[in-house]
């Protein structure tokens, strides 16, 4: 019944994984993208930053296959994104959605296992086990691995699903708001995984609120506002206090930190 | 980065082989014991002697008497609650996995009530186009109507949501009920009382009749699910989590609600209405060990069939000489034995979510 899927070869760095042009989607007259063009390359962070409701998640759930848009394209390995089975599909991309939820109470070791169901019958099978173990031990997560998901803290929630979905071990990874429910520690946890993927030729895009995080961890940065990208390119040209002033409809400043001279982005108050 | 290795299923394994094989066992003496209780009493090496006799493997035919009360009246009765009770039992933790909600079971989509319109019409306006067979038919055919009319009124746009189709399913449920009224409006005082002992759920009509109509349905069902329990367990992530880890959530939900639609459809249609089963047994197993379809399926099949087949046992030896429906039993002891269930569960883990 089930086609054998092929195991995807791994993207070389610095090409063009995913490529989105001119994104439309009108949803109930309601214009969420406006015309979005964006590439993801193999080994880079590509953060999405911009306001509530500039259409982040939105176009991370068009890049993921999940909705189709009104018009415009997207190609993943020169392929129409709408050309991929689900089972295909999620072979080569993966996606943390903002809020972890579970219907049932499996352990977080069970939940984690889930990001390998793509990769059964495939060959990738037989890595099963050490993917599982790398995604706990990457997220600092193994303690809780027999404790049911549905019992575990926020913060531990979070570091699971991130688990399941870097045990999937896809070349192109889709965070949204990764580090919302994460402490200080985890933040910079979550975004050194996310760098360290990307340095091991993987491409990664991540919803970000936090600018200086952005700032600190990013190859690139994509700012969003009303549907659009408004700024696209290495983080010292868009993090430019101007652009977030008016993006943002809030005065910021950004200023080089005193000693690695990352731009520190902080609204003024 | 250290790979340890993780003992991630194996305790729960065995754990799992360990509940089927109880229940495989359970299932078998409590099978033996229905065939050799009742009003007419049958000796253990008796049955046995018979059974083995008809197997072509030794042992001796009975008198004609017990003989025919154990291969007429007692062993398709056993086999039908075995059937009944396994197609409700993997029915009910099929609908918990589809919806994502322990709350679910079959009647949600409308099979009970469905079927019960059918029946009450067909007892009710005397039809009788397919004889002694004519109830059984109609309850059927229109049980399985309602689930895809509930499922193709809650799809919009190539998708179903889980709260419209329960919505849909209670609105269709309501709209029943009101048929089922009318009809009874318009009935007399016999049809009434046909009606009411059909709601109530009885397996006192059984014959190999019943059982053959019945088993390609159950065998179906039970041999499809299997097969869709790891998407299940994806699914307990959300519709999209499952999606993006290549599951075809609307085909896989269409495949298993037209198989839940087949099991709950054969049940009713031979027993009536029998609740309960397929809500309180998931819950129990999923307590035990684990929330994992892989056991969950056909560990609830095998629990159903235990249940019904001591609750049918008790129904028809408790009150002696009179026999009490077998769904008010399931649901008088299902339904505080269910509260226990939720009381349990939520000073143990804080609830269910």
């Amino acid at each position: 019944m089930k086609r054998r899927r092929q195991v995807p070869g791994r993207p070389l760095p610095g090409t063009d994984l995913l490529t989105a042009a001119g994104l439309r989607l009108v949803v109930d007259g309601r214009e969420l993208l406006g015309g979005v063009d964006l590439v993801v390359r193999a080994g880079e962070v590509l953060a999405l930053l911009g306001p509530n409701g500039a259409g982040k998640s939105t176009l991370l759930s068009v890049l993921a296959g999940d909705v189709p848009p009104t018009s415009g394209t997207v190609t993943l390995n020169g392929r129409p994104l709408d050309g991929y089975r689900p089972a295909e599909l999620a072979l080569h991309r993966a996606l943390l959605p903002q809020a972890a939820a579970l219907s049932f109470p499996f352990p977080a070791g069970e939940v984690v296992r889930m990001g390998r169901a793509p990769w059964a019958g495939t060959a990738a099978e037989a890595e099963d086990d050490a993917a599982v173990a790398a995604a706990l031990s990457a997220t600092e997560s193994a303690a809780f691995v027999d404790r049911p998901f549905t019992a575990l803290s926020g913060g531990e929630r979070a570091r699971v699903a991130l688990a399941r979905v870097l045990a999937q071990r896809t070349a192109l990874l889709l965070l949204d708001e990764p580090t919302a429910a994460l402490d200080l520690r985890h933040q910079e946890l979550v975004l050194r995984v996310a760098r360290d993927r990307a340095q091991a030729g993987d491409a990664v895009v991540v919803v970000l609120h936090d600018l200086s995080l952005a700032a600190a961890y990013a190859d690139r940065v994509v700012l969003l506002a009303g549907g659009r990208a408004v700024a696209d390119g290495p983080v010292a040209e868009v993090l430019e206090a101007a652009l977030l002033t008016e993006v943002y409809a809030h005065p910021v400043e950004v200023f080089p930190h005193p000693v690695t001279g990352t731009p520190l982005v902080l609204p003024t108050r | 980065m250290t790979a340890t290795t993780l003992p991630l299923t194996r305790p729960r394994l065995n754990r799992t082989t360990l509940l089927t094989t109880g229940l495989a066992l359970a299932l078998l003496v409590a099978a033996l014991l229905a065939a050799g209780v009742g009003a007419y009493r049958i000796p253990l090496d008796d049955l046995l002697a018979s059974v083995t006799h008809r197997l072509g493997l030794g042992g001796h035919a009975l008198d004609r008497v017990p003989e025919s009360v154990l291969w007429n009246v007692r062993f398709p009765r056993v086999v039908l609650a075995l059937l009944v009770g396994g197609s409700l039992g993997c029915a009910g933790a099929l609908m918990q996995g589809i919806f994502g909600n322990p709350l679910a079971e079959p009647g949600v989509i409308g099979v009970s009530s469905g079927g019960a319109v059918g029946a009450v019409a067909c007892i009710v306006l005397g039809l009788d186009s397919f004889g002694s067979w004519t109830v059984t038919v109609f309850a059927f055919a229109t049980g399985l109507l309602t689930v895809f009319a509930v499922y193709a009124m809650s799809r919009s746009g190539g998708r179903t949501e889980v709260v419209t189709l329960v919505l849909t399913g209670v609105a269709v449920n309501a709209f029943c009920g009101a048929l089922i009224g009318i009809f009874l409006f318009t009935a007399d005082s016999a049809a009434i009382n046909q009606v009411t002992f059909w709601q109530l759920g009885s397996l006192s009509q059984a014959t190999w009749g019943k059982v053959l109509a019945i088993l390609p349905f159950a065998l179906l069902g039970l041999a499809v699910a299997p097969f869709h329990a790891r998407k299940l367990d994806l699914l307990a992530l959300g519709e999209r989590p499952a999606g993006h880890l290549g599951v075809d959530v609307e085909r896989l939900r269409l495949v298993l609600i037209t198989v839940v639609a087949l099991l709950t459809a054969a049940a009713v249609s031979v027993s009536g209405i029998i609740g309960f089963v397929g809500l309180v047994v998931p819950h129990l197993l999923r307590m035990l060990a684990g929330p994992g379809h892989r056991f969950l399926l056909p560990g609830s099949a095998l629990a159903g069939a235990l249940v019904l087949v001591l609750g049918d046992l008790a129904a028809r030896t408790l009150a002696q000489p009179a026999e009490l429906p077998l769904g008010v039993l399931t649901a008088l002891i299902g339904s505080p034995f269910f509260f226990w269930l939720l009381r349990r569960t939520r000073t143990k883990q804080g609830g269910w979510a």
